[in-house]
């Protein structure tokens, strides 16, 4: 192994029932560095920390580490423990009722006595070392959270730890502790440790990190030095464009000549989830939300549609201020809302093509007002055909069908209510090609017939091909938005890394 | 085609259907004239109609009446309530103490106990039901509460051991109306079985239910009120809690607070099960837990016919059971699937050649 390499991965594969998680991924951590592992939903990044850390058996490649000859295998958490590889994961995994100093030795004392003592003197070391602001006999459920994460990182790399891995360890603390993890990170790098960090968070990538190795579809697009990669070209990279061979598309300027009569306006709109935002659309404009994965998206049009908590904001439909707390309200102002994890938030499994059809609109018309089965059975041949939906029946469960017949099944049920503003969020996520373009082209359509619709879509060419107008959004802040001639990829990149305009 | 699709509607009955069958034919074999009905004079001289399938419709009254009421709940709620064997037995209480009210038993008085019987059980159904909704309790937790409580509240209702009332209107009710051949519990359960076929008609309460149970988070997000449709489920079991307390109390013209419908939770929940309901919620069938109900009732019958004695009965009345829930396990429904399309495949390669 060359010199002040502590792990190398080589060449390594995971497949999974019809998918190929990982192929050819190499990664290489150096002594006393913060390697960033980056990549977009379903790049890989999870994967194969859990390969490494003895989750999921790996198909094919090799793992050296620093100090033991030959390939190593990682069977076992146990094992990737025994090997110095140390992870911490997003959820802080220990006993919040438990003293810090029990959580740090909590599992890993010999033999079935244990010397208290000795212990907690132990842990008053390792803490002050360290710099972390605990006492060894304090409840951890008294400490902060960040606190409590450097503690379950004191543990992780009490002993002979040559790797540790910190999963989104930044996701839940404020800027301040942040900070403090930071510096903990920092200490660890100066005594020799290798840290690989995992984040979304792209400026904590540029505060801490050294070198960035960046995934995407289960392969390695590269690793890369942090000074000589501009965050434009990390996105870029992360998202599968090379900046030379973006092609700038002349959007029509469509959006901007139509009438600007607003449907649907908000102000300092906030939610349980979201931070506080201003939102309008106008009668028949697609526009849409774009961003990293975690940038706030989701959570933006949620609070829209009242899905999670609304905690704040003035909102105004057709002119006229409303007040939308529950998804209820929202329908009744006909908004409609696709969600973005179909499984746990679109189809009700069990219950026929028919039945998820009409739900929304049995929900409109009321408790006391069924849809007569007659009218029910109409409603979904007519969709079933619109749609182009692939069923064996209407009474087969929705459960049965495949992922883009399930979407095409919730796009449905939405049309059935007439609604004057569609959001959509990641309605093509999983679904195939033909499809895609299928819903691409449905939703101009609509427009055109005077529908607001707000996309939302991880993939960047279809919200280019279909929004007038994007907002873009970085760590849970509108950062800018986009129009007319703006609408490139080029653009938007340069938006969410930072650049403006 | 359409043929085919009512007959895949049915494969959830066939389990209950098929025990319903067996335990007919088993009978008849035994005893050919075991489901022989006649008409007979009661004690008041009027005709009504006697035999063992008589006695079956008629002892499964209050099961049936709670199962309906348990098959909603445990359809929204994705779990069962334990507790309604005490609250018929609190309803009761509440009955007979508005009969035992002083002056003479009209109809009125009849109509004013059930309707002060029945609010009563339907405040202890909410109670039950916030728990389950609002404070999200499992369901067999929040209603152990009433299950441990409720003959206690029972018996304070009437401050007795087992108040009587005596009334033809009340005899009436637990037995047969002058004139009518047919006990009239089971009149009732027609009744009750009626009411919930025209809510089923007349409003979208089957489809709230079972998406609620399917999958709170999406019936959220379609706008669908889950902690209220959660709730509804519990208040109308405890209007069924009602009905069958009153038929319980009224066959014996008393209130025992400690016997009347006792254990008669686990075989509604039996009965949900039998009729091919899933326990964890979700979609549902109503028709099969009353075919469930009728079962259990029969085979309760069918064992005292066979002169078991009655500290035996449980014991086997327990091996039908595990019979039945294992058949009706996943497990044995696919396999039993796997090897008929093996039977099919096989048919269809033969015929080919």
């Amino acid at each position: 192994m060359e010199n002040g390499v502590v792990l190398a991965m080589r060449k390594i594969g995971k497949v999974f029932p019809g998918v190929r998680a990982l192929h050819d991924v190499d990664f290489t951590l150096r002594k006393g560095e913060i390697h960033a592992l980056m990549g977009e939903n379903g790049a890989g990044k999870s994967t194969l920390i859990k390969v490494l850390t003895g989750v999921y058996e790996k198909d094919a490649g090799e793992i050296y580490i620093d100090g033991e000859e030959g390939a190593i295998t990682i069977r076992s958490p146990q094992e990737a423990l025994s090997h110095g590889i140390s992870p911490v994961y997003q959820e802080i995994t220990l006993c919040p009722n438990l003293t810090v100093a029990e959580n740090m030795y909590i599992g890993r004392t010999p033999g079935a006595l244990v010397n208290w003592k000795q212990m907690e003197q132990k842990a008053g070391e390792l803490l002050r070392n360290l710099n972390i602001p605990a006492r060894p006999k304090q409840q951890l459920g008294s400490c902060s959270l960040a606190v409590q994460q450097m503690v379950a990182i004191a543990r992780a790399v009490d002993g002979d730890c040559k790797v540790l891995i910190l999963d989104e360890p930044t996701s839940s603390l404020d800027d301040k502790e942040v900070e403090m993890l930071f510096k903990l990170m920092r200490d660890l790098k100066a005594r020799g440790v290798g840290i690989i960090f995992v984040t979304h968070f792209l400026e904590q990538v540029y505060a801490v990190s050294d070198r960035i190795t960046v995934l995407r579809n289960g392969e390695l697009v590269g690793e890369y030095e942090v000074g000589k990669l501009p965050q434009v070209e990390l996105v870029a990279k992360m998202m599968g464009k090379e900046l030379e061979s973006l092609s700038v598309i002349k959007k029509d300027a469509q959006g901007g000549a139509r009438a600007p009569e607003t449907l649907y306006e908000a102000e300092g709109l906030s939610s349980s989830e979201s931070r506080p935002f201003d939102f309008h659309i106008a009668k028949g404009e697609v526009n849409g939300f774009t961003g990293l994965l975690g940038s706030g998206r989701s959570e933006s049009v949620r609070a829209i549609f009242g899905a999670d908590r609304v905690t704040g904001g003035r909102v105004k439909v057709n002119g006229k201020p409303v007040r939308i707390a529950k998804p209820y309200d929202a329908m009744k102002h006909g908004i409609g809302y696709l969600p973005e994890d179909r499984k746990r938030d679109g189809i009700i499994a069990d219950l026929s093509v028919r039945d998820n059809m009409i739900l929304a609109m049995q929900v409109m018309k009321g408790f006391f007002h069924p849809i007569s089965r007659a009218d029910a059975e109409k409603f979904a041949d007519e969709y079933i055909k619109a749609l182009e939906i692939k069923t064996a029946s209407q009474d087969t469960p929705v459960k049965s069908l495949s992922g883009g017949n399930q979407q095409k099944v919730i796009l449905a049920r939405w049309l059935l209510t007439h609604p004057q503003y569609l959001i959509l969020d990641e309605p093509t996520r999983g679904i195939d090609v033909g499809t895609k373009t299928e819903i691409q082209r449905l939703v101009l359509k609509l427009a055109e017939e005077g529908m607001s619709v707000t996309f939302i879509s991880s993939e960047i060419e279809e919200m280019l091909r279909t929004c007038s107008r994007l907002i873009v959004m970085r760590d849970r802040h509108i950062v800018g938005e986009l129009t007319g001639g703006e609408l490139t990829q080029e653009q938007v990149m340069h938006t969410i890394a930072g650049g403006g305009n | 085609m359409k043929k085919q699709k009512r007959l895949a509607g049915l494969t959830q009955l066939l389990v209950p259907l098929i025990a319903l069958l067996a335990l007919v034919l088993f009978n008849l074999i035994r005893d050919p004239g075991f489901f022989s009905v006649e008409m007979v004079a009661n004690n008041n001289g009027d005709p009504v109609l006697k035999g063992n399938l008589i006695s079956i419709l008629n002892g499964a009254s209050e099961l049936a009446i709670l199962a309906m009421g348990m098959t909603l709940v445990t359809a929204a709620s994705g779990g069962q309530d334990i507790s309604v064997g005490a609250l018929a037995t609190i309803s009761a209480s509440v009955f007979i103490k508005v009969l035992r009210g002083g002056g003479a038993i009209g109809v009125g008085t009849i109509l004013l106990g059930f309707l002060l019987s029945c609010l009563v059980a339907m405040a202890f159904g909410a109670f039950n039901g916030t728990l389950v909704s609002v404070f999200r309790i499992q369901p067999m937790i929040a209603t152990l509460i009433l299950y441990t409580c409720g003959r206690s509240v029972a018996y304070w209702i009437n401050g007795g051991a087992s108040p009587t009332v005596d009334s033809p209107i009340v005899t009436a009710l637990g037995g047969f109306i002058p004139g009518v051949p047919v006990p009239t519990p089971v009149l009732i359960v027609i009744a009750v079985g009626i009411l919930f076929a025209l809510a089923f008609r007349l409003t979208s309460l089957g489809l709230y239910m079972q998406t609620v149970g399917i999958n709170q988070g999406a019936a959220r997000l379609n706008g669908i009120n889950a902690v209220g449709m959660k709730l509804l489920a519990f208040i109308i079991l405890g209007a069924c809690c009602s009905v069958a307390g009153i038929i319980g109390a009224s066959r014996l013209s008393m209130v025992n607070h400690e016997q009347l419908l006792l254990d008669i939770e686990m075989d509604a929940i039996l009965a949900v099960a039998i009729g091919g309901n899933s326990l964890g919620g979700g979609k549902f069938r109503m028709t099969g837990s009353i075919i469930g109900a009728y079962v259990i009732q029969a085979l309760t019958t069918t064992l005292y016919a066979m002169k078991v004695p009655s500290t035996d009965i449980k014991a086997y009345k327990a091996l039908v059971i595990i019979l039945l829930v294992v058949i009706g396990s996943p497990v044995v429904k696919q396999k039993v699937s796997h090897l008929w399309a093996g039977i099919r495949a096989r048919r269809a390669g033969k015929e080919a050649a």
